[in-house]
């Protein structure tokens, strides 16, 4: 077994949202409620879930952009989810982020140099000038880009370049996880695939783990060692990538592997397709039992009584679904 | 880290050679439209002129400021005594005199601006960055300051404190700040949400290194263009507060004062009125339409 690098234990971000009406009481809007994973040295744990489901408020409550209402976020043995952040920055360059839109990450009044020194200076601040940037240097080299590059501004970069310099940033300070919160999914889909392979190239030469937080579970599927399906801020299923593609257990896994479409037209045309019906409930009123039955093809009685566990459903000891009635 | 080391000393030469090529920052972008902005450019050189023309007032003219000369009461214009806008009722140089008002509605203008740029700026990126309830307290504070009258305001000043100059400062700054802290505050909470500032965060980045880093640069362009739009308003301010008599004392004088004075005298000795006046209202031209240039040139997409 590889050495557990993140265990995120029942973690639960809630928001408090207004009543209506002077005195009403702030309801607790349910972003992420009680999810519980863990990322080993070196993999990639896929997270897949439609809008709303809570996969950037986890990324966020991680990095403690937001505050976690409850559970526990251990990072190599230490509870970063209490820390304070006065505590917390020695551990932030372990722990970066990659975020969605490529231009709206970088501070457009600021030289692509600033820019990827800027995490350096924080984590290292002892380095000289020269040293900084030889470091810079090097890292736009790695991500692809020219070091030449470097007294230029953002708007002077395409969204795949300006995407490159978003790594750059995270990788300098030699992070051991990197959080890829839709990091691709802006991108034009030929450019989706170099920055997928730029991020794997990264990973097996600096070691790293990855979070790879995305809507497209064909995407997710490319990269993943592990997947988490996630719904309405709860987890649905979570395993080996290959296994939760191939022999989904939960009926929404099911769902949205259908929907990512085959490049064969032929095979497109004849194949069945899982149609979910509705939208994803809110979660300030989040459904009784599985929160998915309101929308389950399968839903009975029970489901709404109930709220299923996290437990292997099948032979694979590692392969979770949250469902009373799995597909095995 | 043995992949980050490339063979050869190929980087050494790249980096050196990146030391050269310079990218064009939205600063330079902005200058350039404003350069290319008529209206605006020939506004930064009238001002620029009635500057210089300020700082070097004494050199220009024969006259004292405070000097009083008898037997040259209320004359016109007279080029051959070198009394190019005449003189007033006392008979001072009404060129001197209309210089020096610039000088002091100028100096009022541009520090009781700066004094309220600090401030608000201050005060404002404080209280937008931090939020919640600190946020709230701040900003109740702006506003009950906001309810005050102004002219009452400076009413008690003057009469807690007595007539002087330092107090025009305090008194119009103080009033002043509160918009930019506003205008400030607001654009800082729109700021704050975008992923840059999130990204410093997650670096680690304390909240005043971020302020200075990343919001500041960030504000300049609204703050900018508020300051070049407060000058004139300033300016106008210290004129009334002298035309009152609420403002700059005899022998000292400014546009307001010179104004208040030409007013009085505008049927017998209309150039008493005529040159200050026109100075002042050049004067707040230029700065609009400066302003309007800056904010056209910075953001572009408001146009």
């Amino acid at each position: 077994m590889r050495e557990t690098l993140l265990e995120v234990s029942d973690l639960r971000v809630h928001f408090p949202v207004r009543g209506q009406g002077l005195f009403a009481r702030p309801r607790p809007l349910r972003a992420v409620d009680g999810v519980s994973f863990t990322v080993h040295a070196g993999e990639t744990l896929g997270i897949v879930g439609e809008s709303g489901s809570g996969k950037s408020t986890i990324a966020r409550a991680i990095l403690r952009l937001n505050t976690p209402t409850g559970g526990r976020v251990v990072w190599l043995g230490t509870d970063i989810a209490r820390l304070s952040e006065h505590a917390l920055r020695p551990l932030r360059r372990d722990l970066q982020i990659i975020f969605q839109d490529p231009l709206a990450s970088l501070d457009p009044r600021m030289t692509v140099g600033d820019i990827v020194a800027e995490p350096l200076t924080v984590a290292e601040p002892e380095l000289t000038r020269e040293a900084r940037r030889e470091r810079v240097a090097a890292m736009l080299d790695l991500v692809g880009l020219s070091p030449q590059m470097v007294n230029r501004y953002p708007h002077e970069f395409s969204g795949g370049q300006c995407q490159r310099i978003g790594i750059a940033r995270a990788m300098v300070v030699r992070p051991r996880l990197v959080l890829c919160d839709e990091a691709v999914s802006s991108l034009d889909v030929s450019i989706q695939a170099q920055i997928i392979n730029l991020l794997k190239r990264l990973q097996r030469e600096m070691g790293l783990s990855l979070i790879f937080i995305s809507h497209d579970l064909s995407v997710v599927r490319h990269i993943s060692d592990r997947i988490l399906v996630l719904y309405l801020g709860r987890v649905m299923e979570l395993g080996p990538a290959e296994r939760v593609i191939g022999l989904a257990h939960h009926p929404y896994t099911a769902a949205l592997i259908s929907a990512v479409p085959v490049p064969d037209p032929a095979v497109e045309r004849g194949r069945p397709r899982l149609l979910l019906e509705g939208e994803i409930p809110s979660p300030l009123d989040p459904p009784s039992g599985c929160v998915f039955r309101t929308r389950c093809p399968k839903a009975q009685a029970r489901c709404a009584a109930e709220v299923p566990a996290l437990v292997p459903r099948g032979t694979d000891e590692a392969h979770l679904a949250a469902c009373h009635f799995p597909n095995i | 880290m043995s992949t980050l080391e490339t063979p050869g000393g190929g980087r050494g030469r790249l980096i050196e050679e990146a030391a050269r090529v310079r990218g064009r920052s939205l600063w330079d972008d902005a200058r350039a439209r404003l350069l290319a902005n008529k209206a605006a450019l020939s506004s930064l050189i009238v001002l620029g002129i009635i500057a210089i023309l300020a700082l070097f007032a004494p050199l220009l003219s024969p006259y004292g400021y405070d000097e009083v000369m008898f037997d040259r009461i209320t004359i016109p214009p007279d080029f051959s005594r070198a009394h190019w806008f005449g003189t007033d009722g006392l008979g001072r140089d009404l060129f001197v005199r209309t210089l020096h008002g610039a000088r002091v509605s100028l100096a009022v203008g541009v520090v009781a601006t700066l004094v309220s740029l600090v401030i608000g700026v201050a005060y404002g990126a404080t209280a937008g960055f931090i939020g919640g309830r600190v946020d709230e307290l701040m900003m109740r504070v702006v506003d009950v300051l906001y309810a005050l009258p102004f002219i009452f305001f400076v009413i008690i000043l003057v009469v807690i404190f007595g007539k002087n100059f330092i107090l025009l400062f305090v008194a119009i700054g103080a009033v002043e700040w509160l918009t930019m802290a506003r205008i400030v505050r607001g654009q800082t909470i729109s700021l704050k949400e975008r992923e840059f500032i999130e990204a410093a965060r997650a670096s680690g980045v304390g909240t005043f290194a971020i302020i200075r880093t990343h919001i500041l640069p960030n504000l300049l362009g609204p703050v900018v263009v508020y300051v070049t739009l407060t000058i004139p308003q300033v300016i106008l301010a210290e004129s009334f507060l002298s035309f009152l008599g609420l403002g700059i004392q005899e022998p000292l004088t400014s546009w307001g004062v010179l104004i208040s004075e030409g007013a009085i005298n505008m049927e017998t000795a209309p150039w008493m009125l005529a040159f200050p006046a026109a100075f002042m209202a050049i004067t707040l031209f230029c700065f609009n339409f400066i302003g309007d240039g800056l904010r056209d040139a910075i953001d572009p997409k408001t146009r």
